[in-house]
C-alpha cells in the first residue's frame, strides 16, 4: 500500500525522470529507473508533475448545507481538482465556532480520505462579530491553524484587534474576509458602469480597500499574522504591496474567477456570475494577475461556493453568491497565468501548493518534489484542452461561472501520501481497512 | 420583437415604429363610441405585480382590453407567491396556463430577464410562447414609461430629436431615469441629469448623457424637464440633509418653472410628491404634459402588445 511507481513525469516541467513512492513517501527520483514488482504505475507521457494542490478557501457545506454540497462530494472535486489539501470554511449550520465542529470537520474529511480536509475555525461565536470563539480550544484539541469569519467581514476593529493580538499567541492565522458592511449595505454587484446601468446597488472597491488597510495596521501593532481572503480589487494590491515592505506579516489570496472574469458577464442577469467580493473589471483581473506574478498576491485559493439549484435559479438579489472552483482552478491559473507567460511551473506550484501550505503551516504539503518527501502530487497535461460541463462535475451543485468554457490543462491523476485519489477523470476509492 | 425587456432592445427605428403604432390606434380610437379593437382577440394576457402600482398595472389592462385580449391580473398579495412559490415556479405556471404575454413589475433589477429566460427555455421545451414585457424591475429598468414619454414629448415638441431634456431627482433609485436616458439618446434627444452626487449612481458619467448639479443654470436650455419622484421608501443612507433643502435646491418652483423657455414641457412619471419635487401650481400649469403622459400611457402599451404579439405592422 501506498507504493506508487510513476514514469516520465516533468517535475515542475522540467527535465522528464521515474520515481518511486514507498510507505507513502518519494523515495527514489532518476532516470530509466524501473517499477518495482507488483507496483501500481503511472505512464505520466512526459506530462507536468506538480506537488499536491493546497487550497486555503473551500466551502464544503457539511453540516447544514447538504443539498449543495457535502465533505464527500467537495472531496472529490477537490481530488479531481488535483488537491491534496483543502480549508474548509466554518460559515456551516452549526457554525464551526466551536472544537465539536471542527473536530467532526476534520474526521469526516479523514473517513472520505480523498484529500486533507482541515477546518477553518470561526474568529467569533456564531460569525456575529461580537465575541471571540474559543480560539485557543480549536487550535489544541483539533488543531485549527486558521480562523474566519468568511462570508462576514469582522467588521469592529477592536474585535479584529482582540483576535490578532489573541492569534498571536497561538501562531495561528487569521484570515479576513475584507468588507466594510456599512458601505455595501444591499450591494449586489461591483460598482461601476456595469451595476449603473443594470440597477443594481454598487460594492465599492474602497469597502475592501479600507478593512485590508486598517487591518493591516492593526497586525502591524499586534505582531500578528494577517490573511486577506479573496483580494478583488486593484487599489488593494497597492496597500498589499505597501504593508509588505513595512514588514507586516500579511499573505492574500486572489480567486480564479477574480483572475478571468468581470462584471461584464452580469449582463443576463444569470445568478451564477454572483459572487462576494463581486466580479469587477477587466482592469482589476489585470491587476490581479500582476500581483500574482509579482507575489504581492501570495496565492491562488479558489472560494468554492456550491450552491443548489434552487439557491442560484432566481432572481439576482436573492440568490446566494458563490461559484464552484475545485474542479476549474488549475485550468483558469493556466489560461490567465501560464499561458501569457506571467507564471511558469514552479510559479504555479509555489501559488497553488508552497504558500499556501507554509500560510496555513502544514508540514506535509507543498514540499519539493524530492527524495524523502510526501508523495503529494499532481500530474497535468497543460496543454489538454476541455469544455466545463457543471452536470458533470463532481459537486452536488453545478453552478460554475464557466459552462460552456472551453480551458486549458487536465489533471490526469493526484496523489495523496502515495495513494492515488483521482486517475484520468475518475475517483480511486480508498481501500477500507 | 420577443420581449420588451430593455430600451436596449429597442433600435431608433423599432422604437420610433412602436410610437407610430400608438399614435395610429390613437387615432382609431378617436370619437368611437365603444373603444374596442379586435386585435387581440383570444390572445390572454397576465399582469403579474409584486409590487404596488396603480397607473401602470390598470393601464396595460385597459390596453390589452382595448384590444379585446382577456387579461388577468395577479398580485403577489392573495397568490400562490405569498406561500413562498419562487418566481420561476409562478411564471412558468403562468406559461403552462397558456399565456401569451406576462407583464411582470418586480422589487428585483433584471426580474424580468429571468422570467424571458425561462419562458425561452420553456419554449424550447414544450412549444409554448410566452413573451415577457418588464413594467418595472427594480432600479434597472421601465421601458413602457419611456415609450410614453417619448411619445408625449414628440406630441407636445414636434420631435424628441436634437431635443434636450433634463432629468431631475433621485437617479439613483429611478427605473424611470434608466429607461429614460438610454431611449432617448436613442432617438437623438440631448439629455441632462441634474441631481446631487449622492442621488447618482456611481457609473452614471459613463452613460450616454451630462451630468449636472445645478438646476437653475440648466432650465434656460431645456425643451422639457422631467422630474423624478424622491423614493421616500428608498431613502435609507441619508442621501441629502432634509426634505426641505431637497426642495430648495432641485424642486420645480413656480420661478423656476419661468426659467423654461417659453416652450419647455414640464413631465412627471408620477405618483407626485407635490411641494417636494414640483410646486402644485407648476403640476396643474399649461406646461405640464402629466395626465397626457397617463394617456399616452395606453396607447403605447397598446403598441407593445400589438407589436409582441401581433407582428410589427406594415
Amino acid at each position: 500500500m501506498s507504493d506508487l511507481f510513476i514514469r516520465n513525469a516533468r517535475p515542475y516541467g522540467d527535465d522528464a525522470v521515474d520515481l518511486v513512492v514507498s510507505g507513502g513517501v518519494i523515495t527514489e527520483i532518476g532516470t530509466g529507473l524501473t517499477a518495482p514488482d507488483g507496483v501500481e504505475t503511472i505512464d505520466a507521457e512526459g506530462r507536468v508533475l506538480l506537488p499536491g494542490l493546497v487550497d486555503l478557501h473551500v466551502h464544503l457545506r457539511e453540516p447544514g448545507g447538504e443539498e449543495s454540497e457535502t465533505i464527500a462530494t467537495g472531496s472529490r472535486a477537490a481530488a479531481l481538482g488535483g488537491f491534496t489539501a483543502v480549508f474548509a470554511m466554518p460559515n456551516t449550520s452549526p457554525v464551526a465556532d466551536t472544537d465539536v465542529v471542527t473536530s467532526h470537520v476534520r474526521r469526516r474529511g479523514a473517513e472520505v480520505g480523498l484529500v486533507d480536509v482541515h477546518p477553518v475555525g470561526a474568529v467569533t461565536v456564531g460569525l456575529k462579530g461580537e465575541r471571540l470563539a474559543e480560539l485557543g480550544t480549536m487550535a489544541s484539541a483539533s488543531g485549527v491553524r486558521m480562523f474566519s469569519d468568511d462570508g462576514h467581514c469582522v467588521n469592529d476593529p477592536l474585535v479584529m484587534r482582540r483576535a490578532l493580538e489573541y492569534a498571536s499567541a497561538l501562531d495561528v492565522v487569521i484570515a479576513q474576509h475584507a468588507e466594510d458592511h456599512r458601505l455595501t449595505q444591499g450591494a449586489q454587484a461591483n460598482e461601476g458602469v456595469v451595476a449603473s446601468r443594470l440597477g443594481l446597488a454598487g460594492w465599492p472597491a474602497t469597502a475592501e480597500e479600507t478593512i485590508v488597510a486598517r487591518d493591516c495596521a492593526l497586525a502591524r501593532e499586534a505582531g500578528a499574522r494577517l490573511h486577506v481572503c479573496h483580494v478583488s480589487s486593484a487599489r488593494t494590491v497597492d496597500v498589499l504591496r505597501s504593508a509588505k515592505a513595512a514588514g507586516v506579516k500579511v499573505s492574500a489570496e486572489v480567486t480564479p474567477h477574480h483572475l478571468l472574469l468581470t462584471d461584464a458577464a452580469l449582463t443576463s442577469y444569470d445568478p451564477v456570475n454572483k459572487v462576494n467580493p463581486p466580479l469587477r473589471t477587466a482592469a482589476d483581473t489585470q491587476a490581479m494577475r500582476a500581483a500574482l506574478a509579482e507575489g504581492v498576491i501570495d496565492v491562488v485559493a479558489t472560494d468554492h461556493a456550491p450552491h443548489a439549484s434552487q439557491y442560484k435559479d432566481t432572481e439576482w438579489q436573492v440568490a446566494k453568491p458563490g461559484m464552484l472552483g475545485l474542479q476549474t482552478a488549475l485550468s483558469v491559473v493556466v489560461h490567465t497565468m501560464v499561458e501569457p507567460g506571467l507564471l511558469d511551473w514552479h510559479g504555479v506550484a509555489r501559488v497553488m501548493s508552497e504558500r499556501p501550505a507554509e500560510i496555513a503551516g502544514l508540514p506535509d504539503q507543498g514540499r519539493p518534489i524530492a527524495v524523502g518527501e510526501p508523495a503529494n502530487l499532481t500530474l497535468v497535461d497543460g496543454d489538454e484542452p476541455w469544455t466545463v460541463r457543471g452536470a458533470t462535475l463532481a459537486s452536488l451543485a453545478s453552478n460554475t461561472p464557466y459552462e460552456g468554457m472551453r480551458l486549458p490543462a487536465v489533471v490526469t491523476a493526484t496523489v495523496l501520501r502515495g495513494r492515488v485519489t483521482a486517475r484520468d477523470g475518475r475517483i480511486v476509492e480508498p481501500v477500507a481497512t | 420583437m420577443k420581449h420588451l425587456l430593455t430600451v436596449t432592445d429597442l433600435d431608433a427605428a423599432t422604437a420610433t415604429a412602436l410610437l407610430d403604432t400608438s399614435d395610429r390606434l390613437r387615432q382609431a380610437l378617436l370619437g368611437r363610441e365603444v373603444r374596442k379593437l379586435p386585435t387581440l382577440r383570444g390572445r390572454t394576457v397576465i399582469t403579474m405585480f409584486y409590487e404596488d402600482s396603480t397607473r401602470t398595472r390598470v393601464s396595460f389592462e385597459i390596453a390589452g382590453k382595448w384590444m379585446s385580449a382577456d387579461t388577468v391580473n395577479v398580485s403577489a398579495k392573495g397568490s400562490s407567491v405569498s406561500k413562498g412559490e419562487s418566481l420561476r415556479d409562478t411564471s412558468l405556471t403562468l406559461s403552462a396556463m397558456g399565456a401569451d404575454c406576462v407583464i411582470v413589475r418586480h422589487p428585483a433589477s433584471g426580474a424580468a430577464h429571468r422570467l424571458a429566460g425561462w419562458a425561452d427555455k420553456d419554449q424550447a421545451a414544450t412549444g409554448t410562447h410566452t413573451s415577457i414585457v418588464n413594467a418595472g424591475d427594480g432600479t434597472h429598468e421601465h421601458p413602457t414609461q419611456a415609450l410614453l414619454d417619448a411619445a408625449t414629448l414628440r406630441d407636445r415638441l414636434g420631435s424628441v430629436a436634437g431635443r434636450r431634456i433634463g432629468i431631475v431627482g433621485d437617479v439613483l433609485h429611478s427605473r424611470v431615469a434608466r429607461s429614460n436616458v438610454f431611449l432617448l439618446a436613442t432617438l437623438g434627444a440631448e439629455v441632462v441629469l441634474i441631481a446631487p452626487p449622492t442621488l447618482l449612481p456611481v457609473g452614471a458619467a459613463q452613460w450616454p448623457c451630462r451630468v449636472s448639479h445645478d438646476i437653475d443654470a440648466e432650465l434656460p436650455g431645456l425643451d422639457a424637464i422631467m422630474m423624478l419622484r424622491v423614493q421616500a421608501e428608498r431613502m435609507t443612507g441619508g442621501f441629502f440633509p432634509s426634505s426641505r433643502e431637497y426642495a430648495v435646491s432641485y424642486g420645480l418652483s413656480e420661478a423656476r418653472a419661468a426659467m423654461l423657455p417659453e416652450h419647455g414641457v414640464v413631465l412627471h412619471p408620477g405618483p407626485m410628491v407635490r411641494g417636494m419635487e414640483i410646486a402644485p401650481s407648476v403640476a396643474d400649469s399649461a406646461r405640464a404634459a402629466i395626465l397626457a403622459q397617463v394617456r399616452n400611457g395606453v396607447h403605447v402599451r397598446m403598441a407593445v402588445l400589438y407589436h409582441l404579439l401581433a407582428g410589427a405592422p406594415e
